[in-house]
């Protein structure tokens, strides 16, 4: 990045992906592992955006398609699709994402708060919005985009 | 110093539990020497044990409430109603204090003070000279590390210390020494009696040397296993009284052998000083000088020896050990000499006495427990992978592997029993909670437990506890009538609460049950129309307006009690119930009563299940829940309404449910003919049949809870992990049955029925 020198300042590592044919990015410290797409488990009573459970080394593990929960378009092929296992430190969940792009050091002075446009619903689930390269990377707040434990979608 | 401590209070919780079931059998009516003297025992333990740590409180508190019981055991005080009421307190108190002292917290004066003066007002004040006698013990204990008081005024075990020996006694003035004969006739056996228990009943008033007599016996070929052919001789060291027990006398040791009084000879002889020629008579003990006289030194101390773990292999050898030295034919009789023995040898097992044990962190239990569900999983995918390398089912890979199944089960099993514990401890502070909350509304309450040895994991007593005593203080507060109310409805004045639990097939089954006017269901739904919980003009049964009472928001109490109606409702009883895997029903008649009925899962880790297909899904049925599996024929498919179906099943109809669709996989098939069918029973009998796709393997699952990462989802009760590292969903069929809408036709198909 054209920003190394300035080591002073305060940096947020960032993992960035596509997803539904747009940039976002979750911060690094919160990715416990990138894997490949697992046929998962379909849960009963779910919201749209849910796919499912998968067998992560013995645990139980939510899949969130991301693109519907962002309300993007869905794209249908599966197998092109990567999980990113985040960790909200009480509990743990996959986002199904088109795929990862790179590893971005951003620094905080960097990251503008996204502007108020109250006709979009999806606008709570980004904590911020940074340009590299020319290109808009949105920065997802995890806890907007996983639903809390034990709220019954029906 | 402080592990010593920590044993005290674990030890001195043990105490307390059987100090409760002293009182409670005393309470029922077992008001023999030996109920008052476990009560006695335990209290004079921890009296002991506080003492050694300095626990005034406690030690004050317990020796007063041991001169009133001991006055009960000498027989100057025979307590009425009222009495024994007040020793439970009592015992409630003491098991404040010791917890208080635990915590270092300290315990309100006036929460001891009137209960002290109550017991003081029993006994009378004449407890100053006790007091005198029971200084030296403590002192005694401080010096020697709190071990074993040789004077057995304190005698509790405290692991890791070795028991001192009777240091003075030899000098002690009121020293008496008896010679006891004791052969038994046939009968003796016939009937029922145990030798082995005489023998310890007079090691508990004594030190004991034991010699057995085994001339009488046959040779192996001749022998009459039913006969009685041993005699034993006894020498009976009795150390002088402790001042709070009657010297033993010859009626005293006669007493032991009341029960089989002319079922044997019994010769009992005293002797004021040691003769010489008592010793002669016993050569069998010089061979085995050490074991001997040591093991009945373990246990002669106290009353309290008997609740040692120590003494349990100690007396065993020293009642069998002498015998072959004595023997004047050694080689053919060796072997039956072996077998009375033995046979006495199992016994302790299913004695009074407890077994040894292991005191185990809970984590290393758990740890275990997680690894042996990853070995069932394991094992699981294994089998999955020799049926997919297309071995014939008799290889020896496959009876190999099966074994292995048998070994993982077994394991399973194993330690899943590790966690099980008697569901007793949360009994008895639901007795306590009946104690108070009657005392609190001012009604006469008996409290009756059934079932207390069924064993339960112990993260469900633990989880059990808040929902309970929410239940039973709701029994007693609004459950029972007022005193007057049930004596104008001709009951007795005593309302009865009753707790139960019971193994049900595979499950537990726990019953709170009150003898009182039942639910009043127009109030009950009157308030839910108030609270616009329901609509007025809703059509409920009965059993749906008892349900009421588990929702949010809702409480019956007409007049808020201090005891309930305080925001905690039955709807988190029922929550915290569901979280357990259970289910709570209710069950209530008019003038009689209501019943809760919580049935909950025996483990909360592994089950036996049903693999199941259902629209491409794979899902686990729990095997207790279904009772038989069909393929529905022409005959049986009946249409009820326009959308559901019936079926029937031997003269009964029972509804048809489609999985699939209940789960929202997929539509109604057009045609269940030929369909497979489970039939799913329920608690309360009702049955449905489910429509599934296929029955793909009936195998041991893993219980993965979804709760925690995902939520919780209806009609689902937990995940597992397949042998192809899939991820199944497990039904929970009672809940998915009482959401289930049992569409399996579509509304706009009409179909001839």
């Amino acid at each position: 990045m054209n920003d190394q020198a300035r080591t002073t300042e305060q940096m947020t590592e960032l993992l960035s992906f596509r997803v539904g044919g747009q940039d976002y990015s979750v911060p690094i410290m919160s990715v416990r592992e990138i894997r490949g797409s697992a046929r998962a488990t379909s849960l009963p009573h779910a919201p749209p955006y849910m796919r499912g459970v998968i067998n992560l080394r013995g645990t139980v593990l939510p899949i969130v398609d991301l693109a519907a929960r962002l309300g993007l378009d869905v794209e249908g092929d599966e197998a092109r699709n990567v999980i990113i296992v985040v960790d909200l430190g009480e509990r743990t969940a996959g986002l199904m994402v088109d795929a990862v792009s790179d590893i971005l050091t951003i620094p905080d002075s960097e990251v503008q708060p996204p502007p108020d446009l109250a006709a979009d619903g999806a606008r709570g689930f980004v904590s911020g919005l940074t340009i590299v390269e020319g290109r808009m990377i949105r920065i997802l707040d995890l806890h907007e985009v996983l639903p809390p434990p034990g709220e019954e979608a029906a | 110093m402080a592990e010593i401590r920590a044993a005290f209070f674990v030890e001195a919780e043990e105490l307390l539990e059987s100090l409760q079931d002293g009182l409670q059998l005393y309470d029922d009516g077992q008001r023999d020497d030996e109920t008052i003297n476990v009560v006695f025992r335990a209290v004079h333990s921890i009296k002991g044990g506080a003492g050694a740590f300095g626990l005034d409180e406690l030690v004050q508190f317990a020796h007063t409430f041991e001169t009133a019981l001991d006055a009960v055991r000498s027989g100057a005080l025979d307590p009425d109603g009222a009495a024994v009421k007040l020793f439970f307190r009592s015992a409630d108190i003491l098991a404040d204090l010791v917890r208080a002292a635990r915590d270092g917290t300290d315990l309100p004066a006036d929460v001891t003070g009137p209960v002290l003066a109550a017991l003081g007002e029993l006994t009378g004040e004449e407890e100053e000279e006790e007091e005198v006698d029971f200084q030296p013990a403590t002192l005694s204990l401080d010096l020697g590390g709190a071990g074993g008081d040789a004077g057995g005024a304190g005698g509790l075990d405290i692991p890791g210390l070795p028991p001192l020996p009777p240091l003075e006694a030899p000098q002690a003035p009121a020293r008496s020494t008896w010679t006891i004969r004791f052969a038994p006739h046939d009968a003796l056996l016939v009937s029922g009696n145990e030798p082995l228990y005489l023998l310890r009943a007079l090691a508990e008033m004594g030190e004991t040397e034991v010699s057995c007599d085994c001339t009488e016996l046959p040779g192996l070929d001749t022998i009459d296993p039913e006969a009685a052919y041993l005699a034993w001789t006894i020498r009976l060291d009795c150390p002088p009284p402790e001042g709070d027990g009657p010297p033993v006398d010859e009626a005293a040791i006669r007493e032991v052998f009341e029960f089989v009084d002319g079922l044997c000879d019994l010769e009992i002889t005293a002797e004021a000083v040691e003769p010489p020629s008592d010793a002669a008579a016993l050569p069998p003990l010089d061979p085995a000088p050490d074991t001997a006289p040591g093991a009945p030194a373990d246990v002669a101390p106290a009353p309290i020896a008997a609740e040692a773990p120590t003494p349990a292999p100690a007396d065993a050898p020293a009642a069998a050990a002498p015998p072959a030295p004595d023997l004047p034919r050694p080689a053919p009789d060796s072997k039956p000499a072996a077998k009375p023995a033995a046979a006495p040898a199992p016994e302790p097992r299913t004695a009074t006495r407890p077994a040894a044990t292991v005191r185990v962190d809970l984590e290393r239990i758990d740890r275990l427990v997680n690894l042996v569900g990853e070995l069932v999983i394991n094992q699981a995918m294994l089998s999955q992978r020799v049926a997919e390398a297309g071995l014939p089912p008799n290889s020896p890979v496959a009876t190999g592997l099966e074994e292995f199944m048998q070994l993982t089960r077994d394991i399973q099993e194993s330690v899943m029993m590790i966690r099980a514990q008697p569901i007793k401890s949360l009994f008895q502070r639901m007795a306590r909670i009946v104690r108070e909350a009657s005392s609190d509304v001012g009604k006469e309450v008996r409290f009756v437990t059934e079932g207390e040895n069924t064993e339960v994991d112990k993260t469900v007593i633990e989880r059990l506890a808040d929902p309970l005593t929410h239940m039973i203080r709701n029994a007693v507060d609004h459950g029972l009538e007022k005193t007057e109310d049930r004596v104008a409805a001709g009951k007795p004045a005593e309302g009865r609460v009753t707790l139960k639990a019971a193994h049900r097939s595979g499950r537990i089954l726990i019953e709170i049950a009150d003898d009182g006017g039942g639910i009043n269901r127009p109030r009950v739904r009157e308030i839910a129309e108030e609270r616009g919980l329901i609509a007025p003009d809703a059509q409920l049964t009965e059993s749906e307006i008892d349900n009421l009472l588990f929702m949010p928001g809702f409480s019956t109490a007409s007049e808020v009690s201090s005891l309930s109606g305080r925001g905690v409702g039955m709807d988190v009883v029922r929550s915290s119930i569901q979280a357990l895997g259970g289910r709570v029903a209710i069950t209530s008649r008019r003038g009689e009563g209501t019943t809760f009925s919580i049935s909950l899962p025996l483990t909360l880790a592994v089950l036996d299940g049903m693999v199941v297909g259902a629209a491409g899904e794979t899902l686990v049925v729990p095997l207790n829940a279904i009772l038989e599996t069909l393929t529905l024929g022409e005959e049986d498919l009946r249409a009820l309404g326009p959308q559901t179906h019936v079926v029937q099943i031997r003269g009964g109809f029972v509804p048809l449910i489609d999985l699939g669709t209940e789960l929202g996989y997929r539509a109604p098939l057009d045609n269940y003919m030929g369909s497979t069918v489970l039939l799913i029973g329920q608690e309360e009998g009702q049955r449905a049949a489910m429509v599934v796709d296929a029955i793909e393997d009936q195998r041991q699952v893993v219980i993965k809870g979804l709760e925690a990462t995902y939520g919780r989802v209806p009609g689902i009760a937990a995940a597992t992990i397949l042998g192809d590292g899939q991820i199944a969903l497990i039904l929970d069929p009672p809940d998915l049955i009482a959401g289930a809408s049992g569409r399996t036709r579509a509304a706009n198909l009409p179909l001839a029925g």
